[in-house]
């Protein structure tokens, strides 16, 4: 299988967005996974990144700003066996769905997670996101930023997600690689991607993120949860890519009951069962 | 010898007055007796004021009525406040502890059994004063306490031995019920059970909720019997979350609901537009209490009609069922689940927290009898690539599942051309609108027809919907009663209306009310809107059921054609 499964399409991003490496590192990820379209279910939630999986011969949930993790967890529960990923941005996932994030943290469902991190709001024409830096200077914030950023990969080690990492665009052989790993993880995987916003962002540029991204080396023990939050916190001059963190916790919905008799998906109603529950109520 | 009764149980929270009402509840259907059960109770988990109150009866009964007949009292409290709520020849049963109350009878329930027991003594003893046989109640404690143990179990049961022993020395008697000649099995569930059996009935497979009363027990129930069921019920980290959550599993295919009341109905605004624009059914159920905000939490309303059935930003088909008893409770919860999936939308069952907390005698559901419901993938695709919104006659694209097969499945939030993906041709725009809007024909096909109760010649129609259909029948009869020409009309589903199933009903009458639990007249006004017909509105705002009295006192203060 070739990457020209995942289609080919034209897109609606300014020339030379963050998003067409980023793009290109997915279906990479994809085929190296060995995945068939229609065994893989995309779902997004509103702005540029979100866009990205009407890119992709998949299917797709295109849902609304902030809302897709909770669609992607209910479509995970309803058939575990479709292999969910959740593709949006850092204003739909951290901000907008910020509750949602923290809770499928929480639960740590299986689901892929691939947040385009450009700390910048883009659809809306360059607004901060939660992941500005404080004291960027914006249309909507002409004083600066006033409120500190959050950083998802410290907050997905902190609720013991089953796997955090972070990719870096201009790495797409490597950030291909994690993607792959976070597709195979049993689990919630977070993959947050760094990547330049070259209309709305002039100050964390592809220079600006070149300059400080750097590959963990051996050194770094992802299952050390102390490690894992030190390298969690690196941010500044240095900033680590690739795996933060591996939890070990089961995917949510491997606890579930309910779930030991195969996918919701298809299932009958069972009229027996019906009466003898009935018949408790006499 | 009484054809009917009403036995209240009042206390503060904590004190077991629920625990009491339902061992009586249970009591009576199995000894083939008829019950409409009204809860108030205070938004507090210890403290206040609560009752339980049980209307029973051999004969056929759909409301609570006002006055009581045996008012046992767990506290002090519950004398001052309701006393005044004795009929005639009603007795006061003071089970407070404390020297007992004038014209009370003092029921001493630490001489029969232990303090923790009271509950079940005061119980126990309206029970034999009604004339329910001491095996039939002590059955209903040995099923309410089994899962406790033996011990527990066995103590309840002498304390029901001293109940009924001290009730036979001590009670002359005149109170006691007719007894029906024969008890056939019959459920007691109230309105919130029968939605959630109804709605596993239709094979719901997921359910996600944040807890909000009155609306609360739908979701417990399901959960209590999810495992062997095989369905998931997840509780969300809020009402957004919860219906996103079943829009993306019954987009996965399986069927999926979820039940709130008000304010956290408010919240899912933004999912309803969703599920009409993606094309998911969905089955929301809104058991009203009154708002605006926090407002009563814990009483009953019907004032979010108007709300639901306009909530959610844009322009699509919906449909608003409206039980009037536990019975259309599940038939009707089980309609919304085929309506959703034909229409491939959002469609409402609206209930409220009288309705959802009146526990009745229900016969058991014909399990066999049931209506089908329609299921994803019934209408296969014309042609390859699968397009999820391929225009078609009707509008109902046929619905596959993602992963089911090979067809890819891609729905959209914004607007979409036929295979899913996002356009701005303004031209394609209108033709998805109008494929949208088609589906209303699919609600306007199968409407839930007013039920008629009463003479089908009259001059004075008491109308209502959902929860009220009980008290406007029965208001109806007390005004036949006194002579008057008047019947019932019961509107189980509010939206959308067939005018030809209703408009000569009230044109042939000389007097048309309207009973509703707002202030406004909301289902009045939404009649007038969509057939010009005016009727004179009653409402009720104060948080309480509308009871056949309260509607003939509402009727008659002006005046009712004789």
């Amino acid at each position: 299988m070739s990457d020209t499964v995942w289609g080919d399409y034209e897109t609606a991003w300014c020339p030379g967005c963050g998003n067409f490496p980023l793009i290109k590192a997915v279906k990479k990820a994809l085929t190296d996974a060995g995945l068939a379209p229609e065994k893989v279910l995309f779902v997004s939630g509103i702005g540029q990144a979100a866009k990205a999986p009407h890119y992709l011969n998949c299917n797709l949930f295109n849902g609304l700003h902030g809302r897709g993790l909770a669609v992607a967890t209910g479509a995970k529960l309803a058939n575990p066996g479709l292999k969910v990923v959740y593709e949006s941005g850092d204003g739909c996932t951290y901000g907008e769905g910020g509750n949602h994030f923290l809770t499928a943290l929480r639960r740590n469902v299986s689901v892929t997670a691939l947040v385009h991190d450009n700390q910048i709001y883009g659809l809306t024409k360059g607004q901060a996101s939660p992941t500005s830096q404080e004291g960027l200077v914006t249309k909507a914030q002409p004083g600066g930023v006033l409120s500190s950023p959050v950083n998802p990969v410290a907050l997905a080690v902190t609720l013991g997600a089953s796997f955090v990492a972070r990719g870096f665009v201009m790495e797409i052989d490597h950030l291909a690689s994690l993607i792959v790993e976070a597709l195979e993880v049993d689990g919630f995987a977070l993959v947050d991607i760094l990547q330049p916003c070259v209309t709305f962002n002039k100050v964390n540029t592809y220079k600006w993120y070149k300059e400080r991204c750097y590959r963990l080396g051996e050194d770094h023990d992802p299952e050390d949860a102390g490690a894992a939050m030190r390298a969690a916190r690196e941010w500044g001059d240095r900033i680590p890519i690739g795996v933060i963190y591996r939890g070990l916790r089961p995917g949510f919905e491997s606890r579930i009951g309910a779930l030991a008799g195969g996918p919701l998906a298809g299932r009958a109603p069972d009229p027996e069962k019906l009466a003898h529950i009935i018949d408790r109520y006499a | 010898m009484r054809d009917e009764i009403t036995v209240m149980f009042g206390g503060e929270a904590g004190q077991g007055v629920e625990t009491a009402g339902e061992l009586l509840a249970k009591s009576l259907v199995r000894s083939g007796l008829r019950i409409v059960v009204s809860r108030e109770y205070m938004s507090r988990i210890r403290g206040g004021h609560n009752t339980f109150a049980v209307r029973a009866g051999a004969g056929e009964i759909r409301a609570p009525r006002e006055a009581v007949d045996i008012l046992v009292a767990m506290n002090e409290e519950t004398i001052s406040i309701d006393s005044p709520r004795l009929s005639a020849e009603g007795e006061l049963l003071d089970a407070s502890g404390s020297a007992a109350a004038e014209g009370a009878i003092g029921l001493p329930t630490k001489d029969l059994a232990p303090p923790r027991y009271a509950n079940t003594v005061a119980s126990a003893v309206a029970a034999s004063l009604v004339g329910i046989e001491e095996d039939v109640f002590a059955g209903a404690v040995a099923d309410a306490f089994g899962k406790k143990g033996d011990q527990v179990v066995e103590a309840n049961r002498e304390a029901v031995r001293a109940a009924y022993g001290w009730a036979s020395e001590n009670w002359k008697g005149h109170l006691r019920l007719a007894q029906p000649s024969d008890a056939p099995k019959r459920l007691m569930i109230e309105g919130n059970t029968a939605v959630a059996l109804g709605a596993i009935s239709a094979g719901v497979r997921f359910a996600a909720f944040y807890p909000m009363t009155p609306s609360t027990s739908i979701n417990l129930v399901l959960a209590r019997h999810a495992e062997e069921l095989g369905l998931v019920v997840e509780q969300a980290e809020d009402e957004i979350a919860a219906i996103n959550m079943a829009i993306g599993a019954s987009f996965a295919g399986a069927r999926a609901m979820v039940a709130t009341s008000g304010g956290g109905f408010a919240l899912m605004t933004e999912g309803v537009s969703l599920a009409a624009m993606t094309e998911t059914p969905i089955v929301i159920v809104v058991v009203q209490r009154p708002g605006p905000a926090t407002g009563l939490p814990t009483r009953t309303a019907q004032e979010d009609l108007e709300f639901v059935l306009h909530a959610g930003h844009g322009e699509f088909p919906r449909a608003v069922l409206a039980p009037g008893s536990p019975e259309e409770c599940f038939h009707l919860t089980r309609k919304a689940f085929d309506l959703a999936e034909r229409s491939q939308g959002p469609v409402f069952v609206l209930s409220d927290q009288f309705l959802a907390d009146s526990y009745r005698a229900v016969e058991p559901f014909d399990l066999e009898a049931l209506p089908p419901v329609a299921r994803p993938g019934d209408s296969e695709p014309t042609e390859r690539p699968y397009r999820r919104y391929e225009l078609v006659e009707g509008g109902v694209s046929p619905r596959l599942v993602p992963g089911a097969g090979l067809d890819l499945v891609v729905a959209d939030s914004d607007e979409h051309d036929e295979s899913g993906h996002i356009t701005e041709d303004l031209a394609l725009r209108n033709r998805m609108v109008d494929k949208r809007l088609a589906k209303m024909s699919v609600m306007r096909e199968d409407v839930s027809r007013p039920v008629l109760s009463g003479a089908d010649d009259y001059e004075t129609l008491i109308v209502s919907w959902g929860s009220t259909a009980g008290a406007a029948a029965e208001a109806a009869e007390m005004l036949r009663a006194e002579g008057a020409s008047a019947s019932a009309l019961h509107f189980p589903q509010v939206w959308p209306l067939a005018r030809e199933q209703f408009l000569p009903a009230l044109e042939k009458a000389k007097r048309v009310v309207c009973v509703e639990g707002n202030a406004t007249g909301q289902f009045a006004r939404l009649v007038r809107r969509e057939t010009g017909f005016v009727m004179e509105s009653l409402g009720r705002h104060d948080g309480l059921a509308i009871t056949p009295e309260y509607t003939v006192r509402g009727l008659t203060r002006a005046g009712v054609p004789k």
